[in-house]
């Protein structure tokens, strides 16, 4: 379970965050909806203790990210915006390097790798460097990265973005099983469309505030698919 | 399970050693290039500093029958007439061309006049601009103009006038400079040779810790495994240590294998570029490794893109020329208090290997102590930067 409470976060002039609040519940995807630098991603690095915030507090089963980030770390998977690999590096060695920085043991290591391999479909480029990867390839790749030490949360900041359709529903078959295993998911998108096809929670969130939260049945029923695209609409305009 | 210091050096060392470009400038660069420059550069040196007054060489000249005395004084001076192009106006053409390096011509009226006591002619076809040719046309104007005098004055002692009166200044020449003299730009080129294929062997590393790691994307998740950043930056510090020494010894096995046979001694070293010195001279440079690993890694955390850091880096690469320059200028000599400067104190210590002389421990401790030091200190900042928020960028 991921807490956030009150966070905040200003770079220079923008606020970023201004004291943003929710809760992802294990067994369940998170969808954080809302357009382009409304603060999505500053709330995904503020959770995976790349930033520190100004105010405010999160959690990760009970984990301050602040107080104490290598254990946060340790609870989470992370797939960042663009999802860059090492080039020179093949799909096994780009996974295989992260277990280690994780402290896996190689024995383990092994095993866990082969398992994501056969479960993410990178047989055939398992044994490729990454330089030549198409951009669903590298997002396959960097989901097995992020789930190597085999975390009990993930978060994806933009995941779909990039991808084909094949690779988009393939994405989102292996979101599914995750949940069924019991993890905590987040994802960030500006697609309405896709975090309510995915999502069980919505938060929509635009200027650092969240604007509208709730399981997606109640956010549908409260306001209609067609006003939830307004809100959505609204919150872009300047307040 | 391995310290993830451990993990991420050899991560680094394997994925750089697929890069091409890491490869040219660890392996190609500095062990081809600084040694095959520096063999050349030994070579002009040695001509010209070697080259003895008393080789005879021949001059080729145009009209040789209108001043047989002169060719009999010139033959006496080393210089032999040979036949020369048949017209002045071949002969411009061959000097430039460079076939001929001087010619003298004789004009036709040299000996009518000569004799009638005016101003007889001479040309001398030379082209300043070649200066591998500076030396020879220089020596056979000099002989040249003791002829004109020697003439002059003994015209003037037939008139039976003092020949003093026409020497209103004397000016005697002391010419003080010592084959090791000579020799101390050389010794500063080969002590940043070293230190410049040393940097340069790290270079993409260095790079490649912030700025490399930003660009492509891969900073953000590794910034998101449970280790200390200051680990990761160790760890990358670690193998960019590894490549730069290794840059270090392929170039030094690279001049043992071309400098074998330059004769140092002539340049006033008494000691010849053995396997033995090179294994000196390395453990002499190694402790600049680091400081420069961490120098680059610092000045490439300062900047936003690849492009950017490779600019700033190139003017990394000059740095330790400074202390070079200013040692070759005032020629300055080994003493305790310089070995605390980096890359000066390697330079002392190497041209004294070079001189067969034995280093002093203190100096080498001091020397090696100075350049840890200042090292770490620099390492340290990068670290910090390394924690910052920023980095990101």
């Amino acid at each position: 379970m991921i807490r956030v409470e009150g966070l905040k976060k200003r770079f220079g002039k923008v606020q970023a965050l201004d004291g943003v609040s929710f809760t992802a519940g294990d067994g369940r995807i998170t969808g954080l909806l809302g357009p382009n630098g409304a603060g999505k991603s500053t709330c995904l690095r503020v959770l995976c203790t790349v930033l520190k915030p100004d105010a405010g507090k999160a959690t990760i089963d009970d984990v301050d990210v602040v107080g104490r980030p290598l254990a946060a770390r340790r609870e989470l998977g992370v797939l960042p915006h663009g999802a860059g690999l090492y080039p020179q590096l093949t799909a096994r060695e780009n996974i295989a390097y992260f277990g280690r920085l994780h402290g896996l043991e190689e024995d383990a290591l092994r095993r866990r790798i082969e398992q994501l391999i056969d479960r993410l479909e990178l047989g055939e480029i398992a044994e490729r460097r990454a330089k030549g990867f198409s951009q669903g390839e590298r997002t396959k790749v960097a989901l097995a990265r992020a789930l190597v030490h085999a975390p009990r949360h993930l978060l994806l900041d933009e995941p779909t973005n990039g991808l084909d359709v094949m690779a988009t529903v393939a994405l989102r078959r292996w979101l599914q099983e995750l949940k069924a295993l019991g993890q905590c998911i987040i994802l960030s998108s500006h697609v309405m469309q896709e975090v309510a096809a995915l999502c069980d929670d919505i938060v929509i969130i635009a200027h650092g505030r969240v604007v509208a939260s709730g399981t997606t049945q109640e956010l549908q029923s409260r306001f209609g698919n067609q006003s939830l695209e307004d809100i959505f609409v609204q919150s872009v305009a300047p307040s | 399970m391995r310290s993830p210091i451990a993990v991420v050096c050899s991560k680094e060392v394997v994925e750089n050693a697929r890069d091409r470009r890491t490869m040219f400038s660890t392996l190609v660069f500095g062990p081809l290039f600084a040694p095959a420059l520096f063999a050349v550069l030994i070579n002009v040196v040695l001509s010209q500093t070697l080259a003895s007054m008393d080789d005879r060489i021949s001059v080729p000249v145009i009209g040789a029958e209108h001043a047989p005395n002169l060719l009999a004084f010139l033959r006496r001076y080393g210089l032999d007439a040979v036949e020369g192009p048949a017209t002045v106006e071949l002969a411009r053409l061959t000097v430039q061309q460079g076939d001929h390096e001087v010619v003298l011509a004789i004009d036709e009226g040299f000996g009518d006049a000569f004799r009638a006591g005016l101003d007889a002619r001479l040309s001398l076809i030379v082209d300043r601009s070649q200066t591998r040719a500076a030396a020879t046309s220089q020596r056979v104007r000099a002989v040249l103009d003791a002829y004109a005098e020697q003439l002059g004055l003994l015209r003037l002692q037939a008139r039976g006038l003092n020949p003093v009166v026409l020497r209103a200044v004397t000016i005697d020449e002391i010419d003080v400079s010592t084959a090791a003299g000579r020799s101390a730009l050389l010794l500063g080129m080969l002590t940043y040779f070293l230190l410049l294929s040393t940097l340069t062997g790290g270079f993409y590393l260095a790079i490649d810790a912030t700025a490399g790691e930003r660009e492509r994307g891969s900073l953000e998740p590794l910034l998101t495994v449970p280790v200390a950043r200051s680990s990761l930056l160790l760890g990358k510090l670690a193998a960019t240590i590894c490549y730069m020494l290794l840059s270090l010894a392929l170039t030094l096995a690279a001049f043992t294998a071309a400098l074998r046979f330059v004769p140092f001694e002539d340049l006033g070293m008494q000691a010849n570029f053995s396997p033995l010195m090179a294994a000196e001279i390395l453990l002499v440079l190694a402790p600049f490794a680091p400081l420069g690993a961490a120098l680059m890694t610092l000045v490439a955390s300062f900047t936003r893109s690849y492009r950017e850091a490779q600019t700033y880096l190139t003017l990394v690469l000059l740095v330790p020329t400074l202390p070079l320059l200013i040692a070759t200028v005032l020629n300055v000599q080994p003493r305790l208090a310089l070995m605390w400067i980096p890359s000066l104190s390697q330079h002392l210590l190497i041209t004294e290997l070079l001189k067969a002389q034995p280093i002093d421990a203190a100096a080498y401790a001091v020397s090696a102590g100075a350049s840890l030091l200042l090292g770490a200190a620099i390492a340290l900042v990068a670290i910090r930067l390394y924690e910052r928020e920023s980095l990101l960028g």
